[in-house]
């Protein structure tokens, strides 16, 4: 036990010493919280200043229908459009908006002119006030009252709630489950792949070197492989905690600095100039912001927070021997191809298949993947924002953790003939005859 | 006493059979070596002994006990397959192996420290494996080998690979520690070391024993009886003297007219008989017997057994 100490001590502390470990500690939450932060910034700097938009309207239809607002400042004029476009050139304005005589009787075009490329947001607003306006002129020639219509659309707005077993109810909104459940499940994913290879590249490291044989004549193989492999775990779990506490570090220290400026009502603008179609209904927007907010606080993070440690570290132990049997099969990385595929198959197709569960994720295909360890991991993750009995998650669990113990077990056998087999082509065949010993 | 005993070993692998059976004795305090050519089943047989495979058939004994786990820390290892951690620092590197062997970090400082003030090497100490050469590696590899001060080395073709100065180094060192107390087995190719340094050996080839014994002892039975005689004023020719049971096998002269004879006995008879019979035709300068070499016991009991083998 002892020696296994010694072994993840050095696993653990060569890593975490090494400059891309340093690097990718540091870089990561700067990206996650650019990620977090450059839409609020652009949200903030978007339509810095009025901007003065003349219009010719040669229909007449649209007078005075442009308001003018913080943001934009709409003036009438009569000059003919060269000469208009010349003062748009000679920053006079801002923009140039030209509505012609239409061809056939309704106006249903206009262009718009100005030095820079026009703002989602002017043209957003534009055509909803022509739209507006010739909706309302053909209503009118129809005979019927504008405001009828106005009158009698709705806006339905389903509010989902769920209802728990002991009676109490708890809102969801499907897209923040969603979100949450690929993005955890992405992570895990991408989690295993990473620090799982890690533990393949040791391997060979020490094949290659040829140290294998002084170490394995102080300790046993499997000590040798638990060292590792325990000692990459938590190379990737210190990675991992590192990068939430930067991040949030970094995002909470831009929120102390600019906090002020930052505002939901921004965060709501900004998702809508993302979203094209919902600029027409910000009533709306506001209220899936306060929806999702309200959903983000039911959902339960602890056990998140809880099933994404535990399926990371079960999921990575199982696949970790796995990585390490391959790793001692090989003379070099070049020849992990052929062991790799079949057997990182199970999380590819996890993966992949996660669309389809976030569907339907109270399926029967939903509960058997994430009941199966070599799925469990990145399935489960997609299910649990959407809430799973704890009778499943307890069984998935033990089955995790009864699959990780016989991929240890079976990775062992290989590990411990693999490691002193030099400059041989290893194919399946050879690999069950060392199974059999 | 034998402080290494293996009994009977045998040691099966999918496609062939590495040891058929195989039995050394290594006495305490003695320089073991374990002669064979490729393939014969040297370093499975190491392998068994520093517990890295286990025997299929047979067992092994230290200091009469079974060998157990524990034994490991015991025993020091140099491999066939040398090698370190490449992108770790020297003083780390052999700090973590000395541990390894169950060297407490304070003591292994202090051993490591005078090891390499010892071989002048103290300004390596922070630097990469993969900055020195492989001669500095290989010193470096046999300092972390003896450590632990361990009671029973094991080096596997210890000078292949190793220049001539390292060579030296290594022999003097194993002598040095065979004196204070250490057990030592080595497999070799090299004839020459045998005859410097070792006390017994066993030869193995094709996965069997074929010989082992004390090297002076092997030597005096493989003996072939021919001696060298070195004579001046050669008053007839030697052929016309030499007694009826020796056979003149050679005969030549050197720069100083000194005539230099091999002559082998037939039934293996006493040398004085010889020397009496060349007394009154010749002036004698020297007179030795021509023991073979390691190397040609080692090949002609290859050859015997190989022979034997392709006739079966």
């Amino acid at each position: 036990m002892n020696k296994t100490w010694l072994i993840l001590q050095r696993e653990y502390l060569t890593r975490v010493k090494k400059t891309s470990f340093i690097v990718m500690t540091f870089l990561g939450p700067l990206l996650m919280a650019a990620l977090m932060i450059v839409p609020i910034v652009l949200a903030s700097l978007e339509d810095v200043g009025k901007k003065t938009i003349a219009v010719i309207d040669e229909t007449q239809w649209f007078t005075g229908k442009f308001e003018s607002g913080d943001n934009m400042e709409f003036i009438h004029v009569f000059e003919d459009l060269e000469t208009e476009k010349l003062k748009v050139l000679n920053n006079e304005y801002d923009g140039l908006l030209y509505i012609p005589l239409p061809q056939l009787n309704v106006p249903a075009n206009a262009e718009f002119f100005s030095r820079k490329q026009a703002s989602l947001t002017v043209r957003a607003y534009v055509r909803n006030v022509m739209k507006t306006e010739v909706e309302n002129r053909k209503l009118m020639a129809s005979g019927i009252d504008p405001n009828l219509i106005k009158e009698a659309k709705t806006t339905i707005n389903i509010v989902t709630i769920k209802l728990e077993k002991d009676g109490s109810e708890s809102k969801s909104f499907t897209e923040v489950q969603l979100g949450l459940g690929i993005f955890s499940a992405f992570l895990i994913y991408f989690f295993i792949f990473l620090f799982g290879s890690q533990v393949m590249r040791g391997v060979i490291e020490e094949k290659t070197s040829r140290i294998i044989e002084v170490i394995v004549s102080s300790v046993k193989p499997f000590q040798l492989m638990m060292g590792k492999i325990t000692g990459i775990a938590l190379v990737g779990l210190t990675q991992f905690l590192l990068w939430v506490v930067l991040t949030l570090g970094i995002y909470g220290a831009f929120i102390l600095f600019f906090g002020p400026e930052v505002n939901p009502q921004q965060m709501s603008s900004m998702s809508g100039m993302l979203n094209q179609g919902t600029i027409e209904q910000p009533e709306l927007t506001n209220q899936s912001v306060a929806q999702i907010f309200e959903v983000i606080q039911s959902i339960d993070f602890g056990v998140i927070i809880f099933s994404f440690i535990v399926y990371f570290l079960g999921g990575y132990l199982l696949y970790a021997a796995l990585f390490a049997a391959i790793g001692s099969a090989v003379d070099n990385e070049a020849d992990t191809q052929q062991f790799m595929l079949p057997v990182s198959l199970p999380l590819i197709f996890g993966i992949v298949i996660a669309n389809f569960i976030v569907n339907n994720p109270d399926g029967s295909l939903a509960f058997w993947l994430s009941i199966f360890p070599l799925t469990s991991p990145v399935i489960m993750m997609v299910r649990i924002p959407f809430g799973v009995p704890y009778w499943e998650l307890g069984l998935s669990m033990t089955l995790l953790a009864a699959g990780f113990i016989f991929t240890t077990w079976l990775a062992a056998k290989i590990y411990r003939t693999g490691i002193l087999m030099y400059g041989k082509k290893v194919n399946y065949k050879e690999i069950w005859k060392w199974l059999s010993y | 006493m034998h402080f290494i005993e293996a009994r009977d070993i045998v040691k099966r692998y999918s496609n062939h059979v590495a040891l058929k059976g195989v039995s050394i004795s290594v006495p305490k305090q003695s320089i073991f070596g374990l002669l064979g050519p490729n393939g014969a089943g040297k370093t499975s047989l190491i392998r068994i002994i520093n517990q890295i495979t286990a025997p299929d058939e047979g067992y092994i004994l230290i200091d009469g006990k079974p060998l157990i786990a524990e034994h490991s820390q015991r025993i020091g290892y140099l491999p066939e397959e040398r090698g370190l951690y490449k992108k770790m620092k020297v003083g780390e590197q052999a700090l973590y192996l000395a541990q390894l062997k169950g060297v407490d970090k304070n003591t292994a400082q202090i051993r490591l420290k005078k090891w390499f003030e010892k071989f002048e090497i103290e300004s390596w100490w922070n630097r990469k494996v993969e900055e020195l050469s492989k001669g500095m590696q290989q010193k470096i590899q046999f300092i972390v080998t003896i450590i632990h001060n361990p009671e029973i080395l094991i080096f596997d073709e210890p000078f292949s690979g190793f220049d001539p100065i390292n060579v030296n180094i290594i022999k003097e060192e194993i002598l040095r520690l065979r004196d204070e107390g250490a057990t030592i087995l080595f497999s070799t190719h090299n004839m020459a070391s045998v005859e410097e340094l070792c006390d017994n050996i066993a030869l193995i080839n094709s996965s069997e024993k074929i010989l082992d014994g004390r090297v002076d002892e092997i030597k005096r039975q493989y003996r072939s009886h021919t001696f060298e005689l070195k004579l001046q004023d050669l008053k007839s020719p030697a052929r016309s003297f030499i007694p009826a049971n020796f056979n003149l096998l050679t005969e030549s002269t050197n720069n100083f007219g000194e005539t230099i004879l091999r002559i082998q006995s037939k039934e293996a008879e006493d040398a004085n008989k010889l020397i009496q019979t060349l007394l009154p035709h010749a002036g004698i300068v020297a007179f030795s017997e021509i023991l073979p070499t390691m190397n040609e016991i080692f090949i002609e009991k290859v050859q015997a057994s190989q022979n034997l083998s392709a006739k079966s």
